[in-house]
């Protein structure tokens, strides 16, 4: 906190805090009054005597009712939210398995698996989505939600991977040699004792992995073709964009109840996910 | 309760040899402690009786059994970490039930071990604590009656006490010592305090670079080190060493260097017959030498610059000057003495020790 007089706490807090909110909530609140602004509003050409941009007089549910009676929103909610569990789930159990071992067990090329697992990470989605395309072809799983439950953990677990090693590291090894000295095996000190030491880190990894996977949108839109299989980053943007005409209302409608799941996953876990990130663990 | 047996033991890292050649007997209910300055090989040594390191070679033996390839559940045996290990989610019960837990005692029986545990100990009123909401000595108590409660056959301990605040220290050593009076399970504690080592081991075992420089009881070690450095690391303050080299005048047999003329008693000349001529390191601890009176023999007695006074209430230590060596003496707190002070000194001729220069043996 800054001592001294007053204006100084607003010079050098209040006033810059209050600048940095306004910048990172504007996109935020202009999604949100574009959502409840009625047409006849929002194409109101700018030099127009009531051009309001900022606020509206007449709110209206009106997008959100066109997004779920004339589109398939309610189903490319439900397709993210089951693509993202699923492909948010593998990616955990493997990266905290894999994570676990690279940090723990001694073997042969530990440290460079370590190093080839991050170096995968680094390649880029828009190189990786063609071989990706034709393996899937190949399994005959395009435009179905497998192709992407099978392909967004090839991102998602070596970023739950290096995030869990750095937490497992943290952990003192001690606390496992006890568990095995009172009688644990290898198994169960990892199941009693060091899993749930590492909540708040693997919270923070699902909470990464469920992000992405939620918000990805190039894999979804190669691999994915029907509207009805279509996630909601994708469903967004091709059925409500035809042609150069953008349907704004229903759009940021969409974008904004498409955040909600995200908001609310990491306003729960705040705490664990902050402590999760700093890597304490506290004895 | 059994003894431990360590034969020809040895740990070989990739490039490091930690642990050379190490036997050992520990006896039913004896508390041996291993002590020496970091990198000694103490820890590893620990560690390998507890099954937590893999043994390169050599043999352990907990009772008649070899462990050598044992897991560490299979030895039945407890540790107490410097860092208590105490499982972070667990009340402090559960921290102490958790080993009977594995092992599938019944419900009662694990209630009734924690509650006498626990009264031992005197944390009755923590027991539904978690272990962040306890204090560092708190802690420690609850990391010994994770080790009581099994009561296995040997306790093991990794430096339990250096975490603790100084006060706290000494006491937990007290109760250390009374907590095996009682239990009698033989244990083996690993230290870098001499102190620690002195006051709580049965017998004590010196390490240095992984090799065993001597075992014995304490006071052996003190009045009859192996080597020089078993001299200089037991005892506090340290003792004193002087280069010196012996001359032979008539039947005596002489110590000198500059500012010392020591005459060498005549049972400690007859072992040193055959160094008449060779270099050597004298030794003498600071409890030893005092201020010259009248009765001193002359050939005992060495001038001294005095360069620093510590007062430490019971006792005065004088940090002086001989020649080129710095000693250090202890004296009564009666003594009157100033900085830059030339004082003369007396030791006690008995209890001169004297190692070869190069090996640094004993002789």
């Amino acid at each position: 906190m800054i001592e001294g007089a007053k204006w100084r706490r607003w010079v050098y807090f209040h006033i810059p805090l209050a600048g940095f909110l306004i910048w990172l909530l504007f996109p935020f609140y202009w999604m949100m009054i574009t959502t409840v602004r009625p047409d006849g509003e929002l194409y109101r050409p700018w030099n127009a005597p009531n051009y309001t941009p900022f606020w509206t007089n007449n709110p209206t549910f009106e997008h959100i009712r066109y997004l779920f009676a004339e589109t398939l929103f309610a189903t490319w909610l439900w397709n993210t939210m089951v693509i993202a569990l699923a492909a948010t789930a593998i990616s955990l159990v493997c990266g905290v398995f894999a994570g676990y071992a690279l940090s723990r067990l001694k073997f042969p090329f530990a440290g460079s698996l370590g190093t080839m697992i991050f170096v995968t990470y680094l390649v880029p989605q828009t190189l990786l989505f063609i071989p990706l395309a034709d393996i899937i072809r190949n399994f005959r799983i395009g435009d179905s939600p497998w192709a992407l439950i099978l392909t967004y953990p090839t991102f998602l677990i070596p970023f739950c991977t290096w995030l869990m090693m750095g937490y497992f590291k943290a952990i003192p090894k001690e606390l496992e040699e006890c568990a095995r000295i009172d009688g644990a095996s290898r198994w169960q000190a990892m199941i009693y004792i060091i899993l749930p030491v590492a909540v708040p880190g693997i919270l923070s990894a699902g909470i990464f992995a469920f992000t992405l996977s939620w918000n990805e949108f190039i894999y979804a839109l190669v691999f994915l073709s029907s509207p009805q299989e279509k996630t909601v980053p994708v469903g967004v943007v091709s059925e409500l964009i035809r042609g150069d005409v953008f349907f704004w209302g229903p759009l940021m409608a969409g974008a904004l109840l498409g955040s909600i799941p995200v908001a609310i996953a990491y306003s729960f876990f705040v705490e664990h996910y902050v402590s999760g990130l700093t890597g304490s663990v506290k004895g | 309760m059994a003894r431990v047996l360590l034969r020809d033991l040895n740990k070989h890292y990739e490039t490091f040899h930690a642990v050379k050649d190490v036997s050992l007997e520990i006896q039913d209910r004896e508390f041996v402690v291993l002590v020496g300055p970091s990198g000694c090989g103490k820890t590893t040594t620990l560690r390998m009786i507890a099954g937590l390191e893999a043994i390169t070679s050599g043999e352990i033996l907990i009772g008649d059994t070899v462990v050598n390839e044992l897991p560490p559940m299979d030895r039945d045996i407890a540790m107490v970490f410097q860092n208590y290990a105490l499982y972070p989610h667990m009340s402090v019960r559960d921290n102490m039930a958790f080993g009977l837990k594995m092992r599938k005692f019944e419900r009662e029986e694990i209630a009734r071990r924690v509650k006498i545990a626990a009264d031992i100990l005197g944390i009755e009123s923590l027991l539904h604590r978690k272990p962040r909401q306890l204090s560092g000595g708190q802690r420690q108590r609850v990391a010994l009656g994770r080790a009581i409660v099994r009561n296995p056959q040997v306790f093991l301990f990794d430096e339990p006490l250096s975490n603790l605040d100084a006060k706290l220290r000494v006491q937990m050593r007290v109760e250390l010592k009374k907590l095996h009076e009682r239990l009698g399970t033989t244990a083996v504690y690993v230290t870098h305090d001499q102190v620690e080592a002195m006051t709580l081991g049965d017998r004590v075992v010196v390490m240095k670079d992984g090799w065993v420089q001597q075992v014995g009881d304490p006071l052996e070690l003190y009045n009859a080190p192996a080597n020089k450095f078993v001299a200089g690391f037991i005892g506090s303050p340290g003792m004193n060493f002087a280069a010196v080299s012996f001359q032979r005048e008539g039947d005596t047999l002489l110590a000198v260097n500059h500012g010392l003329r020591i005459t060498v008693p005549a049972p400690i000349a007859a072992r040193l017959n055959g160094h008449a001529g060779r270099d050597a390191t004298l030794g003498i601890r600071p409890e030893d030498l005092h201020l010259a009176g009248p009765d001193d023999d002359e050939g005992h007695c060495f001038e001294a610059l005095v360069e620093v006074i510590e007062r430490l209430g019971s006792e005065i230590l004088l940090d002086v000057k001989v020649g080129p060596a710095s000693m250090v003496a202890s004296v009564p707190p009666t003594v009157r003495t100033r900085m830059r002070d030339t004082i003369r000194l007396a030791l006690d001729p008995e209890r001169l020790h004297f190692f070869d220069a190069e090996t640094e043996v004993a002789l």
